[in-house]
């Protein structure tokens, strides 16, 4: 078993190696290479799944240490892999939801010439994603993160030669890289306080540490989870990021990836734990993005944009309920799987909509597609009626536990965090209920496509480019995964539900406490409904009743807000961009005057000291003469006064 | 007496140098084959060296030679390599075949037809480099003071005639105005570098005062100093120790470079060739910090304590200076320059933080950036020799028509912004960490280099790389061959040492860990025991 | 007579010639100027002999003498051939030799 974690990983890096050093022979193999090297680590997981499964409850934990990488006095870091329940989740999640994406794939990269270096690159994101989950150290978890966050950059960037496609993967990297900042930082304080970063005996040692230094290191991994997971304020970059491909924004900025920073802050649990303060910063952080998101997503008009407003703020539900402590860290973690389930489903189904719609995004320009696309509309519905808590699927069940252990966080915070989280409920009905009626139902608003010279956005809309869209079912591969991601919506919820089937299984690594609510269970589950059932109805009075302009509505502040991402695109702009350009430009300035300067300074006034001397020379033997008497004047008078002295 | 190794290491180039020159005229091919020859017999003496050093074995130095020179003046002919030297002698013998071989075209006559007979560009290219491998190698050997400053100085002179002599296409220039520009930054490098050796000239007759004072004979040989110092026959005062030390500490911060007497590098590889530029940055420089372990920290011990605290603080400022000038840079070579100037920022501070992590990852930092550098300048080179320019605004949409170009170039810059599980990043946070542990504020204040290093990499291949494609790189071709077996190998190494980089460490580990031994100094331990038990799980 | 007045008759005749030196831009006066400072030298050597009562001071006298010869036959040559080369004999006209 113990060679197998390490396959895991292998695996796709492997498929990695060979799509992007391959060369040209592999064109026409390669998406199946990669999916088939995807679906090897899905098995590879679901044999280790197995055999978990067959052990007792405390000897599931599987260490391997594979060698060690870098060893320098007391400093050690090894490769080494750390399989419990946990890690187990997130294997099968990542290769499960990434073979299904590997496959739809496909179908909508078909027609790119490039879609061998997209495989490639799809791989190397699950061989970083895996090694992220399983690593049992920090360092090498940060090797995870970072290799993750390169992966995001080149499939965000998949379509350079658009201008804004590079510029949102450089800002995803750099604004990730803010986050790792903190990670760095934080593992060389563990090494400082604990002379070690692996997990074990840091998690173990944590409560003797200080909760000063605790707060700090918290801290510290709350930003690195920020920048990964787009929680405020390092939310920037993932609203930009839908520049990629539709099935990275499925993979990666929705079921995945995003969701790092949620695994970060539960593993490192018993750290958060040792200081209440850095928890008051998670949950503060998680409330803020939920509604921050909420609200983002409901002015957006480009689909994906909406979708990225959503991701953003379910992640806040999760980080949330990572930030209350035990009481929440099964719920977090619950709600990241189903969320990743439900949420690639619809950006699936978006991007299915795109391809049958020459690749527009703006959902005024959708509208009455249920009829051409009924295999699309009933996935995305059911992910649709999953996202918003519709009873019995499975965003109900692992939502509606978040909003109670927020209440149950008591005081006065309780009631702001739940206020919080059931605001962003409705919230949540609100903007998905739009989405829905916006592209599928209402009378059609197609227009034409556009014209070749404009620079599109799927290369594959250059054969159609020019008519009006003729929308149609997607292909088989397209389909399927979407079919077996909305199956998974629906169930997945209840089948965790089932007899708590979800939290025995992840109490031993997270530790649980049942939280008091001041509300009862059903009191929160009613007033849960009451606000979705509020959320649904204002989106129909407002969307559904009349019918959608084809143009946006100048609208409010608040939408206007909303939709520039409530200004902080224009903030970063203003603050850093502008600041930093004349920082730099100042600083070119003065290498190039002052440091440059002095030393050019003294070349010059040495210059022109000698420029001043050589008009002594000037060639006339009669001022020689005159120098000549004068010195020798000079020196006798000082010969007599030395004598005289 | 044994076969004499090191001596040879160095004298093979040198002879190389002397034959390339030799060859006549019209045969500029022969003298190209020539110089790759004798630079991978080199490399192969250099590998020959690494494996006869044993890292376990006791003593500071092996493969010793030493031979009376001037002894009026206690002037000794001694060589010998710690873990540190052995590496470094590797690296630079690594990387000049690469040189040689990106550089195969750079000194062609730019008419082929001309028709004078003593004109040999080609020939003087290659054995001026080969001249300067010597050199290096000669001087990461030396354990005599006296020895290595006169190798260490008359590497300026090669040097010169490759910045002054040697340059890119014109461009948008005129031939006269480059070669103006050039001829200002040779006499830059030179003049810099002389001011830097003339201050350590001094500091070395100093030396030899105290010592000719002290011991009753004057004497340049490092061993004998140090073990005086150590049995106590050998004192300075702490001015006099101080005053040597800075001496010595300026002219190794020039060659390094350091802020504030950096403003010679990005002169010198701007107006250089790339493979000329990657001498210098991965070669030339390295003496630099080399010197500042072997020499300032051996040598004066309780000066270098005393002065950690202002270097600490220049490296820091050479650390985000270089980064944010990097950024503002509109030129190709001159960001790859300032990049360079922020990493020996982060050596610097690596090397002063007195920790083994911080000594470990910077002398591991020294060879990591040398190959780095090495594959983005050389990849830039190749991008600019195909189009004739070096601003960054001149390209746009490469990676659509050169598409494995964009991706080694990629690869590079990713290693230059230390991406885990490519060589740089092991030693700079190794660096960061050692640094950290002694000084938590300077360490986070590094630690955002990190994120500008981000910036000015992924600004630099979004602008040339990515987006449309430029008219003028519409016919760009793909790297071929040469271009590629240069390439290939530096980016495996990359990733073979971010990987495992333990070969090295653990050749470097010993010299590092007697170095600290020598500065007197232990590693912070941690706040919080953790028992052996609590590792295990 | 007192052998002193000769020393000041010396020193008046060396500042003549310096003067003249100084001040004259004809070569050959110049020429001449230096030759009567050298001469002065001689009156002040002479003088000292006496008064000191040894020799050395006639000794240098002739050495001067033969300087003073010698560069009368180089210096006349050079202002010849500068008088042929550019029709004049003021010093001020070579004034060549600077940067």
């Amino acid at each position: 078993m113990e060679n197998l974690i390490g396959l895991l990983v292998l695996v796709p890096l492997a498929g990695a190696g060979a799509l992007l050093c391959g060369g040209r022979r592999l064109d026409r193999g390669g998406p199946w290479l990669g999916t088939l090297a995807a679906a090897v680590s899905f098995a590879l997981g679901v044999v280790l799944f197995a055999d978990m499964l067959g052990k007792g409850g405390e000897e599931r934990t599987l260490d391997v240490t594979v060698f060690q990488w870098v060893p320098v006095g007391s400093f050690r870091a090894d490769v080494g892999f750390h399989l419990d329940q946990l890690s187990m989740t997130f294997v099968l999640l990542i290769t499960g939801v990434g073979s299904l994406i590997h496959l739809y794939s496909i179908g909508y990269m078909a027609h790119d010439e490039r879609r061998r270096r997209f495989f490639g690159y799809l791989n190397l994101f699950l061989a970083a994603m895996l090694l992220l989950v399983l690593a049992d150290n920090y360092l090498l978890l940060y090797v995870g993160w970072e290799g993750v966050g390169l992966a995001s950059y080149l499939l965000i960037g998949f379509w350079q030669h658009k201008p804004s496609a590079a510029t949102a993967a450089k800002k995803a990297f750099l604004v990730n890289r803010v986050g790792d900042m903190g990670m760095s930082i934080a593992i060389m304080l563990m090494f400082t306080t604990f002379g070690t970063f692996a997990f074990g005996p840091v998690l173990t040692a944590a409560d003797r540490a200080g909760e000063g230094r605790l707060t700090a290191i918290a801290l510290l991994l709350l930003l690195a989870a920020c920048g990964k997971s787009a929680q405020v304020p390092l939310q920037s970059w993932l609203g930009d990021a839908m520049e990629g491909p539709t099935p990275v924004s499925a993979l990666i900025h929705a079921a995945t990836m995003v969701t790092a920073g949620v695994y970060l802050v539960t593993r490192s649990g018993a750290v958060f734990e040792g200081a209440p303060d850095a928890q008051t910063a998670v949950v503060t952080v998680g409330a803020v993005t939920l509604l921050f998101g909420a609200i983002v997503g409901c002015a957006k008009d480009d689909i994906k944009k909406a979708l990225a407003g959503s991701t953003m703020s379910q992640i806040g539900y999760m980080i949330l309920a990572a930030g209350l402590g035990p009481v929440g860290y099964v719920f977090a973690i619950m709600h990241l799987v189903t969320h990743g389930f439900f949420k690639a489903g619809l950006f699936l189904g978006a991007g299915s909509v795109m391809h049958g719609m020459n690749d527009e995004v703006d959902m005024r320009r959708y509208g009455g597609l249920r009829k051409y696309m009924p295999v699309t509309f009933v996935t995305f519905g059911l992910g649709y009626l999953a996202i918003i808590g519709f009873p019995g699927l499975s965003g109900f069940f692992s939502k509606d536990k978040i909003i109670e252990a927020a209440f149950a966080k008591g005081g006065t915070e309780g009631w702001i965090l739940g206020g919080a989280a059931l605001l962003g409920a409705a919230i949540t009905a609100y903007y998905m209920t739009r989405v829905m009626i916006m592209t599928f139902f209402g009378e059609e608003r197609w227009r034409p496509a556009p014209s070749p010279d404009e620079p599109s956005a799927e290369p594959a809309a250059g054969d159609r480019a020019g008519g009006m869209p003729h929308p149609h079912e997607s292909p088989r591969t397209m389909t399927i995964p979407m079919i077996v991601l909305a199956l998974g919506s629906v169930f997945a919820g209840g089948l965790f539900s089932v007899n708590d089937a979800f939290l025995k299984w992840l109490e031993p690594v997270t530790g649980h406490e049942e939280g008091n609510s001041p509300l009862g269970a059903l009191t929160v589950t009613a007033a849960t409904m009451a606000v979705l059932v509020l959320g649904v109805a204002l989106a129909w009075a407002q969307y559904g009743r009349r019918p959608v302009p084809a143009t946006a509505p100048p609208g409010s502040a608040l939408t206007r807000a909303a939709r520039r991402d409530l200004l902080q695109d224009d903030f970063n702009h203003v603050v850093l961009v502008r600041g930093g350009e004349h920082l730099t430009r100042s600083l070119v300035y003065l290498d190039h005057k002052l440091v440059d300067g002095v030393v050019n300074g003294t070349a010059a006034s040495v210059g022109g000291l000698s420029g001043r001397m050589r008009r002594l020379q000037n060639g006339y033997v009669r001022s020689y003469a005159v120098s000549m008497f004068g010195g020798a004047a000079v020196l006798i008078a000082a010969t007599l006064l030395m004598r005289a002295v | 007496m044994s076969f004499p190794l090191l001596t040879v290491t160095a004298a093979v180039p040198a002879a190389g140098a002397l034959a390339t020159a030799a060859v006549p005229a019209a045969r500029r091919a022969a003298a190209k084959w020539t110089a790759l020859v004798f630079s991978l017999a080199t490399l192969v003496l250099a590998g020959v060296q690494l494996a006869r050093f044993d890292p376990d074995a006791a003593g500071p130095f092996q493969l010793t030679e030493s031979h009376a020179w001037i002894s009026d003046f206690g002037v000794r002919y001694e060589l010998g390599v710690d873990g540190i030297g052995v590496v470094l002698v590797a690296l630079t013998a690594l990387l000049v075949p690469f040189v040689v071989l990106a550089g195969w075209h750079d000194a062609d006559p730019l008419e082929p037809a001309t028709p004078s007979r003593r004109w040999r560009p080609t020939q003087g290219f290659f054995a001026l480099i080969l001249m300067v491998e010597a050199m290096v190698v000669i001087s990461f050997e030396a354990t005599d003071v006296f020895v290595f400053y006169v190798f260490f100085e008359a590497m300026l002179i090669p040097m010169y005639f490759l910045i002054g002599g040697f340059g890119d296409r014109a461009g948008e220039r005129t031939e006269d105005e480059a070669a103006a520009q050039r001829s200002y930054a040779a006499v830059k490098f030179l003049l810099y570098n002389l001011a830097g050796g003339l201050v350590m000239l001094a500091a070395v007759v100093g030396l030899y005062a105290v010592t000719a004072d002290q011991l009753g004979h004057g004497t340049f040989s490092l061993t004998e100093i140090v073990q005086a110092r150590g049995s106590g026959r050998l004192h300075f005062a702490t001015v006099t120790e101080r005053a040597l030390f800075l001496g010595f500490f300026f002219a190794f911060a020039v060659k390094a470079p350091l802020w504030p007497v950096h403003t010679w590098l990005p002169n010198a590889m701007g107006e250089a060739t790339a493979p000329v530029a990657v001498l210098i940055t991965a070669v030339v420089d390295k003496v630099g910090t080399f010197a500042m372990l072997r020499f300032c920290l051996q040598l004066f011990p309780g000066a270098s304590t005393w002065a950690t605290p202002v270097i600490v603080v220049l490296a820091l400022i050479s650390i985000l200076y270089g980064a944010l000038l990097a950024v503002g840079q509109r030129d190709i070579k001159r960001l790859i320059a300032y990049a360079s100037i922020s990493h020996f920022g982060f050596i610097i501070l690596g090397i002063f933080a007195m920790t083994t992590q911080g000594q470990g990852g910077a002398t591991l930092y020294m060879v990591n950036h040398g190959i780095s550098t090495a594959a983005l300048m050389l990849v830039a080179g190749f991008l600019i020799s195909r189009r004739g320019s070096r601003l960054i605004a001149d390209y746009g949409g490469v990676q659509k028509v050169a598409p494995v170009l964009a991706g080694t170039f990629l690869v590079a810059g990713l290693a230059t912004l230390s991406l885990p599980g490519l060589a740089p990043f092991v030693s700079e946070f190794l660096v960061l960490v050692g640094t950290f542990s002694r000084y938590p504020v300077a360490g986070a204040v590094a630690t955002v280099g990190i994120v500008l290093a981000a910036l000015y990499v992924l600004v630099l291949y979004q602008r040339t790389m990515t987006g449309p494609v430029e008219e003028s790189v519409r016919a760009m071709p793909d790297l071929r061959v040469r271009e590629l077996a240069v390439v290939a190998p530096l980016i495996a190494l990359l990733l073979f040492l971010g990987v495992y980089p333990k070969p090295v460490t653990r050749i470097l580990d010993p010299a590092v860990e007697h170095t600290m031994s020598q500065v007197h100094r232990t590693d912070p331990q941690p706040d919080v025991r953790v028992s052996n038990a609590e590792g295990a799980k | 007579m007192n052998p002193v007045s000769y020393l000041y008759l010396s020193a008046l005749l060396f500042t003549i010639g310096g003067v003249g030196v100084l001040l004259r831009r004809n070569a050959i006066v110049v020429f001449m100027c230096v030759e009567l400072m050298l001469n002065a030298c001689n009156l002040a050597f002479v003088t000292f002999s006496r008064m000191h009562g040894n020799l050395d001071g006639q000794v240098f006298a002739f050495f001067t003498m033969v300087v003073a010869a010698a560069e009368v036959v180089v210096g006349l040559a050079i202002i010849v051939s500068v008088y042929r080369a550019r029709h004049s004999a003021s010093v001020d006209d070579a004034s060549l030799l600077k940067l």
